[in-house]
């Protein structure tokens, strides 16, 4: 009997059955593929790169051509949170939120640099990036970023999610956000000579940032019977 | 008063000084600022109905409150001299006037009466000044912090208030608004209940959050709250030079960029006391245009996506992404295009300018036919937005109403007419007004003030002017190469410049141009130095968002939907 050519494969960790009508994979590599082609996104969109998302899901741009135009606004149907845009002290509850209601498996996109860093606002009442609250799988570059560096994001993500990387990842590693759900009385100095406030959460913490000003918020907070709240 | 002559507009001074003894006094301003009337706190209440009432002074539109810490300015004695400053910024809708009201206080417990009575508009300002300066208002319904969370502490635009200390929000934080809006009024609690709509919702765009009581689908009551998006621009500000400020105010309202820049560049041009080329103004004023059609097809078309005419959307935004190819080409940047400079422009425009932009108007005119030949005479838009949040005439301008919003109720103030500035006092454009005050004039008018924006950009295209982009004044704006290498002088401009950067006199000023959304207004304070000692932005769209808890009263939670869309909130200019 005559064995047919051999066919290239049909994706990543999928062999070809030459012409057979069954194919044989894992069932890892297998949900990792369909996963990666279908991201459901919701935009939690804050600012301009909100605007630049809005282009990126129209038609010139069309994110459809990588499978993940169904744009949901509820976190319980989407799987991929793209924050784009900056996420202030005030917003930061909501955003933990949000990411705690999507059901897994998720993927976070930090989409521009606010929400990565906190960008050029390095200030009383902005968080200095997202990764404070919730885990970040990709940080996509840019103030906004372009359409294209967006898709170039999604793309990336969408390798990791095939190759297995983040689901290895997530199971190595426990994320501990630092700042929501820890002590109500704890302030946190956004930076104070060039060191960030670091992943701990504990009441030691504002020691790093003692500085006058400091002294002035304790001030501040000792007078807050008067009425500043 | 010599100063009372010299100001034709503040004719009925001398009425208002006589009638309050003296304790009403002019203060003497450059001519490139606004009038000024000082006053005291106690005075204030009655000063303030004098201006309103008044048939000679009528400042019947409340514009801005912007509060000074004065404590570092140089020669200021602490202890002595009034460390706060309260600046109301009022204008006449009926003389075409603007008028600074200014109350001096102590650095100890800062306290006027409050003005909501007077203007209700003053409400939300009056709480933000509270918020971030901590100057009190006695009288104030709700004298709440409103920018930042509750779990803040302090006033972060002391001067005294580090930049960076940052304070924990948790979610109780955020509950006490609804907590608020529950014991509005023990009646209305039968069988009514809390809707909580926002930060995160589809038709927020972002970061608006309104707590409301519903009967059914009918709004009893509701509460409207920002901040979600107040990343403190005002403080960033104080601690960038001058020019390092316009990147920030790109990202004010980012539908239209260019427009904030250029109301920036123009305040501190009239600091300076300089002038811009004529191909500068001609540039910055085609690209305002263009970005307004920009601002005026994001407002539409997200806005129809809300109701649900998702084709729009596409129709919205195919304009725009080739609006945004000719920014690209004149600054390099899509959307932050911080392309005006304090005395011109960043660069001079590309060489097809003139035709580029003329080969844009076209698809623009016919995308807009499109929406117009889908929407205007449809029957489910005629339904959504024909007497849905309907705002009449005496309400818009008790409001604080400035723009397209203020305009569809009936009201033609339009600084762009009213006090030209850039090239639009040398143009011939119509401004739209219609008088329903609904949500579907606010529509309307968006749509007419697009061909305007046009017939401007036609206009000026046709004679663009040839020559420099930039002042040749080189305390601003670097001196040319062959300068710098060849002469003393050009060494030393370019050497003080890139050190020191530019140095505005110490000096304030309001200046106000025409945002998308309506007045922006600057009021900058410099003390001299490289960098600015106040920036305080007059944001269009926080008097509408201020409003827009009372006009959705009694109204449907869908409604609330087309005019949350119509009002056109921005949340970066709304918040800072």
């Amino acid at each position: 009997m005559k064995t047919p050519p051999p066919q290239p494969p049909l994706g990543p960790g999928i062999p070809s059955t030459s012409g057979a009508d069954f194919l044989t994979t894992k069932l890892d590599v297998a949900v990792q593929w369909a996963q990666s082609n279908s991201l459901w996104p919701m935009p939690f969109g804050t600012a301009c790169c909100a605007i630049e998302f809005m282009s990126v899901v129209s038609s010139h741009y069309d994110l459809a051509r990588f499978g993940a135009e169904v744009v949901r606004f509820s976190p319980r149907q989407a799987d991929l949170l793209i924050v784009a845009g900056t996420v202030v002290d005030k917003l930061a509850p909501v955003l933990k939120k949000v990411y705690d209601q999507m059901s897994e498996p998720k993927w976070v996109i930090s989409m521009g640099v606010c929400a990565s860093t906190g960008g050029f606002y390095r200030a009383y009442h902005v968080v200095q990036g997202i990764d404070e609250i919730v885990p970040v799988d990709v940080y996509v570059a840019g103030c906004p970023p372009t359409p294209e560096n967006l898709i170039h994001g999604i793309m990336e993500l969408q390798k990791m999610i095939q190759s297995g990387e983040l689901a290895r990842h997530r199971a190595s590693k426990t994320f501990v956000p630092i700042r929501v759900g820890t002590d109500p009385d704890l302030s946190i100095p956004a930076y104070s000579d060039g060191v960030m406030a670091h992943m701990t959460g504990k009441k030691e913490l504002p020691q790093i940032g003692v500085t006058a000003e400091s002294e002035l918020g304790a001030k501040a907070k000792a007078d807050a019977g008067e009425g500043h709240r | 008063m010599s100063a009372t002559l010299t100001r034709p507009s503040l004719s009925f001074a001398p009425v208002l000084e006589q009638k309050l003894k003296g304790r009403v006094t002019v203060e003497e301003r450059p001519a490139h600022d606004i009038a000024t009337l000082v006053t005291d706190a106690a005075t204030l209440k009655e000063a303030a109905l004098f201006l309103r009432d008044d048939p000679a002074a009528a400042y019947d539109l409340f514009l801005d409150l912007a509060s000074v810490d004065r404590s570092k300015l140089p020669g200021h004695a602490t202890g002595k001299d009034a460390r706060f400053q309260a600046n109301y910024i009022l204008y006449s809708t009926r003389r075409n006037e603007h008028l600074r009201l200014r109350v001096n206080l102590p650095a100890k417990d800062p306290a006027v009466p409050s003005l909501t009575g007077v203007w209700p508009a003053a409400n939300w300002f009056e709480r933000e000044a509270w918020d971030l300066m901590g100057i009190r208002f006695d009288g104030h319904p709700n004298l709440q912090r409103l920018l930042t969370h509750n779990g803040f502490v302090g006033h972060a635009l002391r001067k005294d208030y580090d930049k960076g200390q940052r304070w924990l929000c948790t979610e109780e934080d955020l509950l006490q608004t609804e907590l608020a809006a529950k014991t509005d009024d023990p009646a209305d609690m039968f069988e009514t209940m809390t809707l909580n709509f926002g930060p995160s919702h589809p038709t927020t765009h972002g970061t608006l959050r309104v707590v409301m009581r519903v009967d059914g689908e009918k709004i009893v009551a509701a509460e409207s709250e920002c901040g979600y998006l107040h990343r403190c621009f005002e403080k960033m500000s104080e601690t960038h030079t001058w020019v390092q400020v316009i990147p920030y105010t790109d990202r004010l309202n980012y539908c239209s960029p260019m427009i904030n820049g250029n109301g920036y560049a123009l305040a501190v041009e009239k600091m300076l006391g300089i002038d811009v080329p004529p191909r500068a103004k001609a540039a910055r004023t085609v690209l305002n245009e263009f970005s307004r059609i920009m601002d005026h097809l994001v407002c539409i078309g997200a806005n129809l996506v809300d109701l649900g005419a998702l084709t729009n959307f596409w129709y919205a935004f195919q304009p725009r992404e080739e609006i945004y190819g000719l920014l690209e080409a004149c600054c390099g940047a899509r959307l932050t295009s911080s392309y005006a400079r304090i005395g011109g422009l960043a660069k001079d425009v590309p060489d097809n300018f003139v035709e580029w932009s003329r080969s844009l108007l076209p698809t623009i005119r016919d995308r807009i036919a499109d929406i117009d030949g889908l929407i205007t005479k449809n029957k489910i838009a005629w339904n959504r937005l024909r007497g849905t949040g309907v705002v009449t005439k005496e309400q818009a301008i008790a409001w604080g109403f400035t723009g397209p919003s203020l305009r569809a109720s009936g009201v033609p103030y339009d600084v762009r007419k009213d006090k030209p500035y850039e090239m639009y006092g040398d143009v011939d454009f119509d401004v739209p007004i219609a008088t329903e005050g609904d949500n579907f004039a606010r529509y309307i008018v968006r749509m007419e003030e697009m061909r305007q924006s046009m017939r401007i950009i036609e206009q000026i295209l046709a004679r663009f002017p040839k020559g420099p982009v930039n002042s040749d004044d080189y305390r601003v704006i670097l001196p040319p190469k062959e300068m710098v290498y060849n002469e003393m002088e050009g060494l030393i401009y370019h050497f003080k410049l890139v050190f020191e950067g530019v140095k505005v006199p110490a000096g304030e000023i309001y200046s106000f141009t025409e945002g998308a959304n309506g007045e922006l207004g600057y009021s900058l304070v410099s003390d001299g130095s490289g960098f600015p000692y106040r920036v305080k932005v007059r944001p269009p769209c926080f008097p509408l968002f201020a409003a827009f808890e009372k006009i959705i009263k009694g109204g449907m939670v869908s409604d609330a939907v087309a005019t949350l869309g119509l009002l056109n909130i921005i949340a970066g200019e709304l918040d800072r």
